[in-house]
């Protein structure tokens, strides 16, 4: 009775380790995608976990950094599904970059001279401003002085974090946590006043749906940031891609693009920035 | 506005380089974080031993109800990611609830008490374990004569049972005890300025992923290498000869 038990238990154990690695092995084929089989893609590096910038949904990967890539590979002969998407998280662009894992990266990347010592930027193709997202229904926050006396949240060790606690607001209470969703949840129970990071990004989670309405810019142009298309250090596609970008703002493929992902949000964006034109 | 601008002066090139190679530990105050996390770990050991010794004392009492909410205890909160209890007591505890642990005011003092918390809420349960472990090697003789002579439960083990079962356990609470160092990373999820936080903050602004993790775990090596061998040596000397 006692062994039948145990062969019982153990049998339904293996199913389960069966089924549990049958669905990894699902998942595992789906992120790598069919990258030998039929000649030549592109791998483009992007954010996973940006509304309105860079996400990845069950319909596929949408935002403005997606869709710039789009452009670009487009430009330079690959079609849509010759495209080989992969997450570059902040703290990794540079290594993926030296690697060669990636061809070129487009993740809200923004440009300076630490990095320009490891890596080439193309670009820049969005200038982004540091500003605060706060409640719709908040009008106590009119100039960043007034960001001194209250809560603010952002990503921890993220540079908008540190200028607020270095010049921004080194008065104010800032609360750091891993993701901006995180910070969100704060800011709808009044637990936190506002959210600071590039107005690109907030605008792209103020434009979600499930926050629509809710939460508003504060419109503060208070850092420059320039986003800039990442490539090797030395690599030609840096003059192809800047090429493609300049098309792209020509023919208005840009302005579109900037339109359907963070327009909703009322984000008024700066005129396309000249290629090579790094504001301070 | 970025720190780095006109930082480096041309030079000879080996000078220069070398100035490179240890530009991206300028400027930052390494040893006050490290000192945040070492803060941590003894104030988070000193509590969960506390929290953990009455824990291992419910579950090997003779009250059902007290056996019964101990062993539910451990097996809750072990098999907890501690991620999910710290960002609990931050998104759950303080902003949801209200919970502001004397600090309303201040999120530095807020966060690190309530990482401090939920680090004691997780790790009493590994030393509940490990003391509960040191408590079986007590021979059941020694409670029983104990019993016999008269002393009660409270007496029995505080007299007779706890003391040789600490001095048995040394060695896995050395485990616990750097696992728990190890673990004040994850204070970095709410924001307390330890020395996960300032990584992330070099990694961000300096762009050397590699050379600035290895700095770090070096500080972790110092940290918890020392606590091992020195417990390992105490274990030694207090170890009940039978």
């Amino acid at each position: 009775m006692k062994l039948r038990k145990v062969t019982a238990a153990s049998a339904a154990a293996l199913v389960l380790a069966l089924t549990a690695t049958a669905c990894g092995g699902g998942g595992d084929k789906d992120t790598k995608g069919s990258g030998s089989g039929d000649g030549k893609t592109i791998t483009v590096g992007i954010k996973f976990d940006q509304p309105g910038i860079g996400q990845k949904t069950p319909q596929g990967y949408s935002g403005f950094d997606v869709d710039v890539a789009k452009y670009i590979a487009k430009q330079l002969g690959y079609k849509e599904d010759q495209i080989e998407w992969k997450e570059s998280k902040s703290a990794d662009r540079e290594t993926m970059l030296e690697r060669g894992d990636v061809d070129f990266i487009a993740a809200s990347y923004s440009i300076n001279d630490k990095r320009l010592a490891k890596v080439d930027f193309a670009g820049p193709y969005l200038l982004a401003h540091q500003d605060v997202l706060v409640r719709a229904d908040d009008d106590s926050i009119k100039s960043p002085a007034d960001l001194n006396s209250k809560k603010l949240c952002s990503v921890t060790g993220s540079t908008s974090a540190q200028n607020v606690q270095d010049t921004l607001a080194p008065k104010a209470q800032l609360q750091e946590y891993p993701t901006y969703s995180a910070c969100l949840s704060g800011l709808q129970n009044k637990a936190i006043d506002a959210l600071t990071t590039d107005d690109s990004i907030l605008a792209g989670y103020a434009a979600q749906d499930a926050f629509k309405g809710k939460f508003k810019l504060g419109g503060f142009k208070m850092t420059n940031e320039n986003y800039g298309i990442g490539v090797k250090k030395g690599s030609d596609l840096k003059a192809k891609i800047n090429t493609a970008l300049e098309k792209m703002v020509a023919d208005g493929s840009w302005q579109k693009a900037v339109d359907a992902n963070l327009g909703p949000a009322g984000y008024k964006n700066e005129p396309a920035p000249k290629i090579g034109d790094i504001k301070s | 506005m970025r720190r780095s601008s006109g930082r480096h002066t041309p030079g000879p090139r080996h000078a220069e380089a070398r100035e490179i190679v240890f530009d991206f530990l300028e400027g930052y105050d390494l040893l006050g974080a490290f000192w945040v996390t070492v803060q941590l770990t003894l104030l988070s050991a000193v509590g969960s031993l506390v929290w953990g010794t009455m824990l291992a004392a419910m579950r090997v009492s003779p009250v059902p109800l007290m056996r019964g909410f101990g062993t539910a205890y451990v097996n809750i909160v072990r098999n907890i990611p501690l991620t999910v209890i710290i960002l609990f007591t931050s998104l759950g505890l303080s902003q949801t609830l209200g919970v502001t642990m004397g600090a309303a005011d201040n999120f530095d003092t807020q966060n690190f008490r309530l990482a401090v918390l939920g680090l004691i809420l997780y790790t009493s349960a590994f030393v509940c374990e490990a003391l509960r472990s040191g408590i079986n090697t007590v021979p059941v003789g020694q409670a029983e004569a104990a019993r016999a002579i008269g002393l009660s439960f409270t007496q029995v083990l505080t007299l007779v049972v706890l003391p040789q079962a600490i001095r048995s356990v040394v060695g896995p609470m050395a485990n616990v005890l750097i696992a728990l160092t190890k673990n004040t990373t994850v204070a970095a999820a709410i924001g307390v300025t330890e020395a996960a936080l300032l990584m992330k903050k070099m990694i961000e602004n300096e762009a050397q992923l590699i050379l600035i993790s290895a700095v770090f775990a070096f500080g972790y090596v110092c940290l918890t290498l020392p606590t091992g061998l020195i417990m390992g040596w105490v274990g030694k000397k207090v170890a009940v000869k039978r």
